[in-house]
């Protein structure tokens, strides 16, 4: 049997989720979902049993994880429910309690290594220096004091210790 | 004509840097001024990034805005995943007070403040509404006769009640910028569907984001298009690496490319080879 979590609606509005209790179930939004077409992702169940306090459902399975942020559903929603803006909350919430996908993991630790999230290489150096550009860009990736700034903005938003 | 702080991003700089180049040149030849946002980060990715961390996402953001501020200057971008971040982000601050005091206080530590006023622009945006399709077209040394698919991507114009650039159901922006070099944009089926990568699909679903890639080719096949032009490095990338799996072998070019070969750029400077799907011009 599964158990209904009462605040959970409130802790997904804590997250910038507050909309998906507009949503009366029409639809429209599974309807153009583009992921929706090739999975077995149905993004109306979702905000149903996101309503409903249904947390193991939603924050546990890869469903939420199916969303390109696309903004189909969003743009045709007749209940204006922001609902790339739910399912952010909703995987804000995953990854807080330590679901992340390792595919998602490393491109997060690209970002904590070098400022972005794919690092430079020897090819991409030589083709900069042929084009006429700097081998690397100007960018924390050039600066020693940026990138030691980036850094704290990491640390104290918990970045580093959520991925790790 | 304007300045602006030009935003790199990741993937056009590090994976396909003759993007960057392309757009430097072309927005020099139509006098649009570009300053380096010197030290920005990565924007950061709203796929994984703000997925895994909404507030790590935000202060990240707030950073490169206030970068930007610091020198006077709105912020240009050449990737709709880095126009979609940093003009959300833009937004909620300047909608939200507390969100900003919030995140000055992160700033703060670094010495920096940010008080709301960086403007965030697509660089296709610049292209159409500030330099124009007049003005461009005389800028056109080569007239091109390929016949093209006109990628949009997702975040260039959605979401569209706050982008407010154009139709997102049926838009027409990137088609005109396309026609003003010669080339044509063909019509096809499902034209604004996403490319499959975004929302960290590329990085962990690979399988279902290629499912996408492999019905927008089939799309483009059947409108008659020989060609993908993008507005995004995401899009591009995966257009170019994806194709090579599935069996297609379209050339992918970013616009500012494109505009590069109208405006004499030589192919060398172009950077495709490195492109995966071999481009002939």
């Amino acid at each position: 049997m599964v158990k209904p979590v009462p605040e959970f609606t409130a802790e997904i509005a804590a997250n910038g989720g507050s909309s998906v209790m507009s949503c009366f179930q029409c639809g429209t939004c599974t309807a153009g979902c583009p992921s929706g077409k090739i999975t077995a992702y149905r993004i109306r169940k979702v905000m149903r049993a996101a309503q409903l306090g249904l947390k193991e459902n939603t924050v546990n399975g890869d469903d939420i994880w199916q969303c390109t942020t696309c903004y189909t559903c969003a743009e045709r929603c007749p209940r204006d429910v922001q609902i790339v803006e739910v399912v952010t909350a909703l995987r804000n919430i995953a990854a807080a309690g330590g679901k992340m996908y390792e595919g998602h993991k490393k491109v997060a630790k690209n970002l904590i290594a070098v400022g972005h999230t794919v690092d430079n290489n020897d090819k991409i150096k030589a083709l900069r220096k042929e084009l006429g550009l700097p081998e690397n860009p100007p960018t924390v990736m050039a600066d020693a004091k940026a990138k030691a700034d980036f850094d704290k903005i990491l640390e104290l938003t918990g970045f580093n210790k959520l991925v790790n | 004509m304007a300045k602006y702080a030009f935003f790199l991003g990741c993937i056009a700089p590090l994976r396909y840097p003759g993007i960057e180049k392309s757009t430097r040149e072309v927005f020099k030849a139509l006098g649009v001024e570009l300053a380096d946002l010197k030290d920005a980060s990565c924007c950061p990715a709203p796929g994984v990034i703000r997925s895994f961390s909404k507030s790590t996402w935000l202060a990240a953001a707030a950073r490169n805005l206030a970068l930007a501020e610091k020198e006077g200057l709105d912020i240009v971008t050449i990737c709709n995943g880095c126009y979609g971040s940093l003009f959300d982000a833009a937004h909620e601050l300047h909608e939200d007070r507390k969100l900003l005091d919030d995140v000055n206080k992160i700033l703060s530590e670094i010495g920096l403040k940010y008080s709301g006023g960086t403007k965030v622009k697509h660089f296709a945006e610049v292209l159409y509404k500030e330099v124009g399709i007049e003005k461009i077209k005389a800028a056109i040394k080569k007239p091109l006769e390929y016949k093209v698919a006109a990628f949009y991507g997702c975040h260039f114009l959605k979401p569209s009640n706050i982008k407010e650039l154009d139709d997102a159901e049926n838009p027409k922006i990137l088609d005109e910028l396309i026609a003003a070099t010669g080339a044509e944009s063909m019509p096809r089926r499902q034209k604004t569907m996403c490319c499959g990568a975004g929302g960290g699909l590329r990085s962990q679903f690979g399988e279902t984001a290629l499912k996408f890639t492999k019905t927008n080719l089939e799309n483009i096949k059947d409108g008659g298009a020989s060609m993908i032009i993008d507005v995004c490095p995401f899009c591009h990338l995966q257009f170019d690496a994806g194709q090579k799996e599935l069996g297609f072998n379209f050339p992918v070019l970013h616009l500012s490319q494109l505009y590069g070969v109208a405006m004499g750029m030589s192919a060398k400077d172009l950077g495709i080879d490195v492109h995966i799907t071999p481009v002939k011009l």
